[in-house]
């Protein structure tokens, strides 16, 4: 979710009543600068993070959520490399909502914007090696030795003949006063970290013992679906649920403010019993909409100066006298995020408490809305987090839209309430990546690179009417421009200017793996293809000569064009695109293999070199950069949500399909290893990898496709 | 009516039409066999009725009758099936919860083909959605599995 780079860092400050009341706007890269200017943070407090048990595990409690991105594994990397205990040994359990684990630069409890890793980076290393200095002492002070002539060994603290192990000095040790500094190891003494780690989570998930929202299951708890409006801000006119009490297993029906529920002893009899509903709506203005229409507009938009995001030089002048130009529209639709597991939240209320179990990126906005809805204060809201099956942004709403809503149904229903969407109520529910249009006007010079860039962006602000809205600057949502307004490319253009329109509609939108990068990665890079064919230049070439002062994006790409033999031509009927994109503080180059084959696009290969600095486990980057090809091929080829008369056209997958293992590419991940600071993984994969097909689609077939899907019909 | 779930004998008060999935999960609580689109198209629901991958979303109750129902609980004592096995040993799970699904196609699939080709991969398992794009490892995982011996080790 949330951008990071090119992106003002949040900060939330807690008040009694919730959080989200204000925000300390940082410039790019703000939050890192302050820490590095300021007194260094005060110690975690390793009891919150770390429990040493009498038979020697070592459970580690993840401020995160783990949606498949590997933070069950990597955070307790960090501290078992600091506190030198057996690894078999660590167990995992994911936090309680509580101001202890605040996101460590964003000041809320959420895990978004690739920022997991690097965020927890100092935290967990710290939390380990405090244990260990405290396990040392409680060992010395038993031996009656300095704490110096100690060391650890795998579990065990030794000193000379005398060995103990960490459960046997967990009581001691805890009686210890916590050290107010430690010393973290350097990198070159790393056992642990940087090291290709299997997942700690598989054996569960393997087996189905692992707990989703949606297997949440207790004495007494009900189902319940809502019927929502078919459009977007309808409301509830009247209802009769006679027909729907009818149907056996029905206990109730009840009006929340986001339409009927259904409640039920079990799904199928929610169900049968919503499908039984007679619902009058007021449907309002969203029944007009239509994206068709909504396209049009935005064209018309895209042909007028937006607000300034970037602005250098006199762009239309340099524009008039440019012999050479390239112009362009591109179109982007909106997009689901369909992850696999469809939204659910299960709720108990009681007196004095409200229990909230749920897979949820953003923890601490979940609890001050339930907490509003309640009467409670936030500290009785307790949120649970299960494993998410799939996040992709979808889970991190500032809305807490699925979270809200099942508070109200399990409030009006007086029973613990389990809310369960389908399918289609997950991929009609909005909160989508937004419609975009980019109108884009390039000139070049006589030495064929860009001497004048104009860029105008139309799209929905995702920050605009959420608590986030306070980071829009000068009319400027920095996620809308993220990928232009700091673009290599455009920087090195002397006469620029990147304009933004925000149009309104009632759609909700939010962030999408990746965020803005998912349109404008692809415009940048078909683009940048388009000025080397202009030019004369192989892209290759062309882009070395653009990036001159950006080496690590020309380090990326380098190494991922010589993996994939850019040099060497192709496989016969096959046809090689490439793209590079920096997002969330880590540059991706990827170069797609495919061919074509009567109008259908086939990846055959992609070849993936990542920059993100220290890598903390190889093995997690290889499995999320895979992950995030495979999440942007699904778009690139296949993803449109469309509306007409207000309502949204698809409704599961086979009418919204996503890549299936018949259309899996070989993917090749390669680490390029700078030393610089580590950043984000979750993300960064995916933007590159739509440009590097469309540029690969170009060279088999002359066609430049500027809009998603990928169509060549 | 009576429905035999891995090995035993149940006895559940469910409508007729009641897919098996639900009766499953929201009656008999076996809950690792996962709802994905209710309509046949994503595998998350895939268990194996007499030992073949079916879709329980789509599967009324009353048609299963005395065939015997497998699901991801019931596939091996611990998690130690080959394909589970293979599946921690590639590293293929992330989010995990299309897995059930993937590992239920897989070990039918290893059943009719002990060694199956790329092309068997995916004429049985195109049928099951990741949307994390595990694909790549679940393929090296089938045919990791496909080496490996019941009990444990490598064939």
């Amino acid at each position: 979710m949330s951008a990071r780079s090119g992106f003002s860092r949040r900060k939330f400050l807690k008040t009694s009543t919730g959080l989200v009341i204000a925000f300390a706007v940082l410039p790019r890269g703000g939050a890192r600068a302050l820490q590095a200017a300021s007194a260094p943070a005060p110690l975690p407090s390793p009891d919150a993070f770390l429990r040493i048990g009498e038979d020697d595990t070592v459970t580690v409690l993840l401020a995160h959520s783990e949606m498949g991105q590997g933070i069950w594994t990597t955070l307790p990397m960090m501290v078992a490399e600091e506190l030198g205990c057996d690894w078999s040994k660590i167990r995992v359990e994911t936090a309680p909502a509580a101001p202890v684990y605040a996101h460590t630069a964003y000041g809320a409890q959420m895990t978004g914007g690739s920022s997991s890793t690097w965020s927890e980076f100092d935290r967990y290393r710290q939390v380990g090696a405090m244990a260990r200095e405290m396990l040392v002492a409680a060992a010395a002070a038993q031996w009656k030795v300095a704490p110096a002539e100690c060391r650890v060994e795998s579990g065990f603290v030794v000193s000379g003949s005398r060995r103990a192990t960490y459960g046997s000095l967990a009581k001691a040790a805890q009686a210890q006063k916590p050290p107010t500094s430690v010393k973290l190891k350097d990198r070159k003494d790393w056992k642990i970290l940087g090291k290709p780690t299997r997942r700690l989570d598989s054996p569960q998930k393997v087996t189905g013992t692992a707990q989703f929202g949606i297997d949440v299951q207790m004495p007494g708890m009900k189902t319940a679906l809502v019927a929502r409006s078919p459009v977007f801000g309808g409301k509830v006119k009247s209802f009769q649920g006679g027909k729907a009490k009818a149907v056996p297993g029905v206990r109730a029906v009840v009006q929340v403010p986001s339409g009927v529920a259904v409640v039920a002893d079990h799904f199928w009899a929610a169900k049968l019993g919503r499908d039984a509903l007679e619902i009058d709506w007021d449907l309002g203005a969203g029944a007009s909409l239509d994206t068709s229409v909504m396209r049009r507009e935005y064209l018309a938009l895209a042909g007028k100066a937006g607000v300034k995001a970037a602005a250098a030089g006199d762009v239309d002048a340099a524009l008039a006298s440019a012999k050479t130009k390239v112009e362009a529209d591109y179109e982007f639709p909106f997009l689901a995020h369909a992850t696999m597991e469809p939204l659910n939240c299960s709720v108990q209320i009681g007196p004095d408490s409200c229990d909230v179990w749920t897979g949820t990126q953003f923890q601490s906005g979940d609890q001050a809305a339930a907490a509003k809805i309640t009467g409670l204060k936030p500290e009785q809201v307790k949120i649970h987090t299960t494993f998410l099956g799939g996040g992709f942004g979808r889970r991190a709403n500032p809305a807490s839209d699925f979270v809200a809503e099942a508070v109200h149904v399990a409030k009006a229903a007086g029973v613990p309430v389990k809310v369960v969407w389908t399918r289609e109520d997950d991929m009609r529910g909005g909160y989508y990546r937004p419609m975009w249009a980019h109108r884009v006007s390039v000139g070049l010079g006589d030495d064929g690179k860009p001497s004048a860039w104009r860029q105008q962006i139309v799209g929905q602000s995702i920050m605009d009417g959420t608590p986030f809205a306070m980071l829009i600057k000068d009319g400027i949502d920095e996620s809308s421009v993220e990928g232009v307004a700091d673009s290599p490319y455009v920087k090195a253009t002397p006469h620029h200017f990147v304009g933004l329109h925000s149009p309104k509609s009632p759609v909700p939108v939010l962030w999408w793996r990746s965020v803005g990068h998912t349109h404008t990665a692809f415009v940048m890079e078909t683009m940048v293809d388009a000025l080397a064919k202009a030019a004369g230049q192989d892209p290759l070439v062309y882009r070395r000569g653009l990036l001159k002062s950006s080496p690590r994006h020309l380090g990326a790409l380098e190494l991922a064009c010589a993996k994939a033999g850019w040099a060497t031509p192709a496989p016969a009927g096959r046809f090689r695109g490439m793209a590079v994109h920096q997002s969330f503080e880590s540059y991706v180059a990827q170069v797609a293999e495919v061919s074509v084959d009567r109008g259908k696009i086939r990846v055959h290969r992609v070849v993936c070199a990542i920059d993100c600095g220290v890598c903390i486990n190889p093995a997690g980057v290889a499995a999320q950069l895979e992950s995030a090809v495979v999440y942007g091929l699904s778009a690139a080829l296949y993803g449109e949500i469309t509306l007409k008369n207000g309502r949204v056209q698809q409704g599961n997958f086979d009418d919204y399909p996503v890549l299936r293992m018949n259309e899996m590419p070989k993917i090749e991940v390669h680490i390029v290893d700078s030393g610089e600071k580590s950043g984000g993984v979750g993300e960064p994969g995916t933007p590159p990898i739509a440009p590097a097909v469309a540029n690969a689609v170009f060279a088999a077939t002359g066609k430049r496709l500027r809009q998603l899907p990928l169509r060549l019909a | 009516m009576k429905l035999n779930v891995n090995g035993k004998v149940r006895d559940v008060q469910a409508p007729p039409d009641m897919p098996l999935l639900w009766v499953l999960r929201d009656l008999l609580g076996l809950t690792g066999t996962k709802y994905g689109c209710g309509m046949a198209q994503c595998g998350a629901c895939t268990v194996h009725v007499n030992g073949e991958a079916v879709r329980s979303c789509v599967l009324p109750v009353s048609e299963v009758g005395a065939r015997v129902v497998t699901t991801i609980e019931g596939l091996s004592a611990g998690g130690l099936h080959p394909v589970q096995r293979a599946w921690i040993e590639a590293d293929v799970v992330q989010c995990g919860y299309c897995q059930p699904g993937q590992i239920m196609a897989a070990a039918a699939l290893l059943k009719e083909a002990p060694k199956p080709s790329d092309a068997d991969i995916d004429a049985a398992l195109s049928a099951s959605l990741c949307r994390c794009g595990t694909y790549q490892r679940i393929r090296e995982a089938v045919h990791l599995a496909a080496n490996m011996t019941p009990a444990g080790g490598k064939a």
